[in-house]
């Protein structure tokens, strides 16, 4: 079975608890509240649990087959990486959950926020633990919509919108390229799933296409970690909630990239393209991310600058390609995950209690708040690299890693240095940080005055920040074992030896660390001030990326679009339909032309004389048809009913009573629909005068033309098809299956609603919608001014009325058709009897719920056009969306319970019932999925006819409305 | 029969065409009508066309294409008849629409000029 697995469960529960996160009432702040911190601290314990098996070596495998034909299973996988991974997803996410109860405010959906927040917890968890690489690029597209929804929670605010736009095209784009790089790794792999592909490195590295996919690979992973040049959209998603920012845009999705780089690390890195390109974005993330962030005047935008800088320093070691620095760079996320989500809510915090986060209106609130104060500087100094914090030893393993050679490149030799630059960057930002909110004058003038945050607000920021210390000051008893399961799961063999101790002695990493502590500092002294006033980073404050990127994006969306209409475009219908027209008869011809026609063998009947003289009816129905629709419409509507009318008799006799049945019902409702609508068109009288000059000439002449070479290329066609022997099809499989395994003789019945029953619940819920479409179209229908007036018969016959004391208003159109109306309401309970018979019988004599639910309707419609609108809805309460809907469940429920028997969706099951009275009634599971169909055709049928029949009265009532005012 | 059939498919095709070629929305309604008759015929004939052979199987729930219609057009055949009732209406609202929000039952929303 699918649920007995702890895997599986870490996925479900989030996804599960977001769902009912949603459906509870607005006002259960604390019942969400306790909904998000339960699913997410079982996921903890859950992943907890699984730690024996996994530092055993063990790599956890759950496999439900998907669609195999495609070498795509839903395979999840946990290995020692995807368990740490999976711990801090769901470790930061139940203190994030804890967290925002008291950071989201009451006038905003709580129950929104933990929907999408707990949608993405189980996205992230998807995403690490996915064993298929395609899986994995469905979470990894799932965790960018919901970054986009949360980022956008806020909807009312522009920067919000905008914002998430951005970063769900940067993201979006990425994941594009990475689905398609994986496609690629996969056809070079010949699979998806994530082992073999592991085992598969030196065939990836070796076969032609590697580029390609490593950089389509690589464009997913840089984007979604906002490494440059793609960095720019990680500022921007700061209008998202503090503590969205804490977790997506900090700890969890951003680190998705790295994670994917290091996940394939052992596959693709080591050559000199991965060298190059993951290099330069590290690089330059690093310097590039931690310059800019000592200019930013918000203080979310300084820490993502922070986190851009330091995403960057992991993707750095992980393109040294030594396994050393593939350690370091594990630990660099696990620990910048730590620091960076405490600072994000400690920012929150202090957020909530000023009223902003401008630095230079911020400072001494460290005599208000000493404990988040405290907190803060001492992550602020963990991501400054300051021993005996986490940070600092991971950036100890980086510099000892950077001064290794490990490519003859000129960015090897760079690299120690960009480094040390980096690192003291970061130390001035930290610095600044701490001293422009801490330390300093008494703020002058706060909306209110600012204090300590409630216990379990700061509560989350103690914890990593106690992780912070623990973690860097006695690292081998903590984290030591944990991390080196993780990099034993993604190395290998090749796991190197390394030491986490805090003092290694007097080395040369120990010396770039001082360099950078103590040149950072002396950086801050002398040019703090300037960074307070400063308004735009120097030198590089005229090159924004977000300005790139929204003159592209006004660019393609904008002026492309415009531009290829302009070239492309008509607003007329008629020259683009004669081009359709003109490519279909040409698609028809010229294989024909080519390859020339050949009839077949089969011996073809005579002519019959009835049945000419039935087409020849049929035809003159539809040409004269289409000569009178312009100007007498009803009679072009009636002899279009002739033409349907032959069509049916067609069927008939040529061994067809079902599309019979189906047709003939159809005919009516199609007439009884054009006929509401004839009365919203415009007026039209032959005394208008047509155009006649030589052009409008020349244009129906090729008309007339395009119309006869269309009709004498099908007339061919069909005839040539017809003289054929029709091949060997899967009709013989139907003919010999229909009643053994479908328990039906009406073969076509029994494929509609068993054999090719996912397709016919395709069709049905196309047609739920479609009505819905005509309903909702109709809501907002308002007729053409002169539309509005009473039909002229209407009027004459009210004229007539008042000008004889004696009569009643209305009282001519009273009694109009009287005698046909009181039949129409007397056939009433005979035509549903009818359909009764017709869904009863469909299983295995002509019939269904097809037919019998426009029948159904017929009935309904036959009611309104015998006694009007007004007098039906008095005595008779239709909800026909209700019947939609019921249709629609019915079908679904009936396709579902196979689920039950451990069957797969809509298999059937069928037995014969002996019913006292009726006599034997055959009753299969398919008989129910028929009644679906049949729900949902009346509704949808009786929904569009009524939806339309409606527009006569709200124009009367409009004009009463009118008269009385 | 073929033959008579052949034809028939042939001038309500032309019939349809001509009108959905037409500038007025009735017109176009009325051909799409007609073609959706063609197109249903059309596909109806790929099976053969076969007088008095049983659409139903018999009591003993077996049998063969010698003897029996081809099922599979006309399950074809059948939801398409009822998704083009669809469109049917849905293309008379859309136009509906179309002509009271620009006052003109032209297909391109307004008359020429």
């Amino acid at each position: 079975m699918i649920a007995d697995s702890p895997l599986f469960w870490i996925i479900a529960l989030p996804f599960t608890a977001s769902l009912l996160a949603i459906c509870l009432p607005a006002r259960a702040r604390d019942a969400v509240t306790w909904l998000g911190g339960i699913a997410t601290l079982s996921c903890l314990v859950l992943t907890a649990r699984l730690y024996p098996s996994v530092a055993g070596g063990e790599t956890i495998r759950h496999e439900v087959e998907w669609i195999p034909e495609l070498g795509l299973d839903f395979t999840l996988r946990m290995d020692g990486f995807a368990w740490m991974f999976a711990l801090l997803v769901s470790g930061i996410g139940f203190l994030v959950v804890i967290y925002s109860r008291y950071y989201i405010s009451p006038e905003d959906s709580v129950r929104r926020f933990y929907f999408f927040f707990l949608a993405f917890t189980g996205s992230m968890l998807g995403v690490v633990t996915s064993g298929n690489l395609i899986l994995l690029v469905v979470f990894w597209e799932l965790t960018s919509i919901f970054s986009f929804l949360l980022i956008g929670y806020w909807y009312q605010n522009v920067a919000a919108r905008d914002g998430a736009r951005m970063a769900l095209t940067i993201t979006a784009i990425g994941g594009l390229a990475l689905l398609a790089g994986v496609l690629i790794i996969g056809h070079i792999v010949g699979s998806y799933d994530l082992d073999d592909v592991l085992a598969s490195g030196t065939r990836i590295r070796s076969h032609q296409l590697y580029v390609p996919a490593l950089v389509l690979i690589l464009l997913g992973a840089l984007t979604k970690s906002a490494q440059f040049p793609f960095h720019f959209w990680l500022p921007n998603a700061m209008a998202a909630p503090t503590p969205v920012s804490a977790f997506l845009h900090s700890a969890t999705m951003v680190k998705a990239g790295v994670f994917l780089m290091a996940r394939l690390w052992p596959v693709l890195s080591g050559t000199p393209e991965w060298f190059v390109i993951v290099g330069l974005a590290g690089m330059a993330s690093l310097v590039l991310g931690a310059y800019l962030a000592m200019f930013q005047q918000d203080l979310k935008g300084l820490l993502a600058y922070s986190t851009i800088s330091h995403l960057g320093l992991s993707t750095l070691l992980l393109s040294l390609g030594s396994p050393l620095a593939a350690v370091a760079a594990i630990f660099h996320m696990i620990n910048h995950a730590t620091f960076k989500a405490s600072l994000f809510m400690a920012a929150g915090i202090i957020d909530h209690e000023t009223g902003t986060r401008d630095l230079r209106r911020l400072s001494g609130l460290f005599r208000y708040m000493p404990i988040t104060g405290t907190l803060a500087t001492v992550a602020s100094a963990a991501m400054a690299g300051v021993p005996l914090l986490n940070g600092f030893l991971s950036k100890e393993m980086f510099f000892a890693e950077t001064v290794e050679r490990h490519a003859d490149h000129w960015l090897d030799i760079v690299t120690p240095y960009a480094a040390v630059l980096g690192s003291a960057l970061s130390v001035t930002y930290s610095v600044r940080l701490i001293h422009s909110i801490f330390l300093g004058a008494p703020p002058e003038s706060f909306p209110r005055r600012p204090h300590e945050p409630p216990f379990w607000m700061g509560f989350p920021v103690l914890f990593l920040v106690l992780a912070c210390l623990v973690v860097g000051t006695i690292p081998g008893l903590t984290i030591g074992t944990y991390l080196h399961v993780a990099v034993e799961s993604v190395l290998g063999a090749d796991t190197p030896q390394y030491s986490l101790a805090v003092w290694h002695g007097f080395t040369l990493p120990l010396a770039m660390s001082t360099v950078a502590l103590v040149g950072g500092t002396l950086l801050y002294l002398a040019i703090g001030d300037y960074l307070e006033a400063s308004e735009r980073p120097l030198l590089l404050g005229r090159i924004n990326g977000q300005r790139i990127f929204e003159q592209v994006m006004v660019a393609i969306s904008w002026r492309g679009a415009r531009s290829l209409e302009a070239i492309l475009g008509t607003r007329r219908l008629q020259p683009q339909l004669q081009l359709l027209m003109l490519a279909a008869v040409a698609a028809g011809a010229i294989p024909l032309a080519v390859d020339g026609l050949t009839l077949g063998k089969y011996e073809v009947k005579g002519p019959e004389l009835a049945f000419a003289g039935l087409w020849i009816v049929g035809a003159a129905c539809a040409v004269t048809a289409a000569r009178q629709a312009k100007y007498h419409r009803l009679a072009s509507l009636v002899l279009l009913g002739g033409t349907g009318l032959v069509t049916c008799m067609t069927f008939m006799w040529l061994s067809a009573p079902d599309l019979a049945v189906t047709q003939l019902v159809v005919e009516i409702v199609t007439t009884v629909l054009l006929l509401l609508g004839l009365r919203w068109l415009p007026k039209r009288s032959q005394a208008i005068v047509e155009p006649v000059g030589a052009a409008a000439r020349l244009r129906r002449l090729r008309d007339l033309g395009l119309a006869i070479a269309a009709g004498a290329g099908m007339t061919v066609i069909a005839y040539a098809v017809m003289t054929r022997i029709p091949p060997e099809t899967i009709a013989e499989y139907f003919l010999e299956r229909s009643y053994l395994e479908g328990g039906g003789r009406n073969v076509v019945n029994v494929i509609l609603v068993d054999f090719r029953g996912f397709d016919t619940f395709g069709e049905i819920t196309v047609l739920g919608i479609v009505a819905l479409t005509v309903f909702a179209l109709l809501r907002r229908f308002r007729p053409a001014p002169d539309s509005i007036e009473r039909p002229e018969q209407q009027h004459i016959q009210r004229v007539f009325d008042e000008a004889y004391p004696e009569r009643k208003p209305d009282a001519t159109a009273h009694d109009y058709l009287f005698v046909s109306s009181v039949i129409m309401q007397w056939m009433f309970p005979v035509i549903i009897v009818l359909a009764a018979y017709l869904f009863l019988r469909g299983h295995d004599a002509p019939g269904g719920g097809f037919a019998a639910g426009i029948t159904m309707a017929a009935g309904f419609i036959l009611q309104y056009m015998a006694a009007g609108t007004v007098w039906v809805e008095d005595r008779l309460r239709i909800l026909p969306v209700k019947w939609i809907g019921g249709g629609l469940l019915v079908a679904v429920g009936t396709g579902a319970g196979a689920f039950l028997a451990g069957a797969p969706f809509l298999s059937s099951h069928f037995q014969y019932l002996d019913l006292p009275f009726i006599g034997e009634v055959p009753l299969a599971t398919a008989t129910l999925f028929d009644l679906g169909v049949f729900l949902l055709v009346v509704g949808a049928t009786v929904l569009m006819l009524i939806a339309l029949a409606h527009q006569s009265i709200r124009r009367l009532r409009a004009s009463r409305i009118e008269e009385q005012a | 029969m073929e033959l008579i059939l052949a034809i028939a498919i042939g001038v309500l095709t032309g019939s349809g065409v001509w009108l959905i070629l037409r500038p007025r929305t009735f017109q176009v309604i009325i051909g799409l009508s007609l073609l959706s008759y063609a197109v249903n015929l059309f596909i109806f004939s790929t099976g053969g066309l076969h007088v008095g052979q049983a659409p139903v199987l018999g009591p003993d729930g077996s049998g063969t294409l010698a003897e029996h219609a081809d099922p599979v057009p006309q399950a074809l055949v059948l939801t398409a008849i009822v998704i083009g009732f669809a469109t049917t209406a849905l293309f008379l609202v859309v136009l509906l629409a179309s002509r009271g929000l620009t006052g003109s039952d032209h297909v391109d929303g307004r008359e020429p000029r």
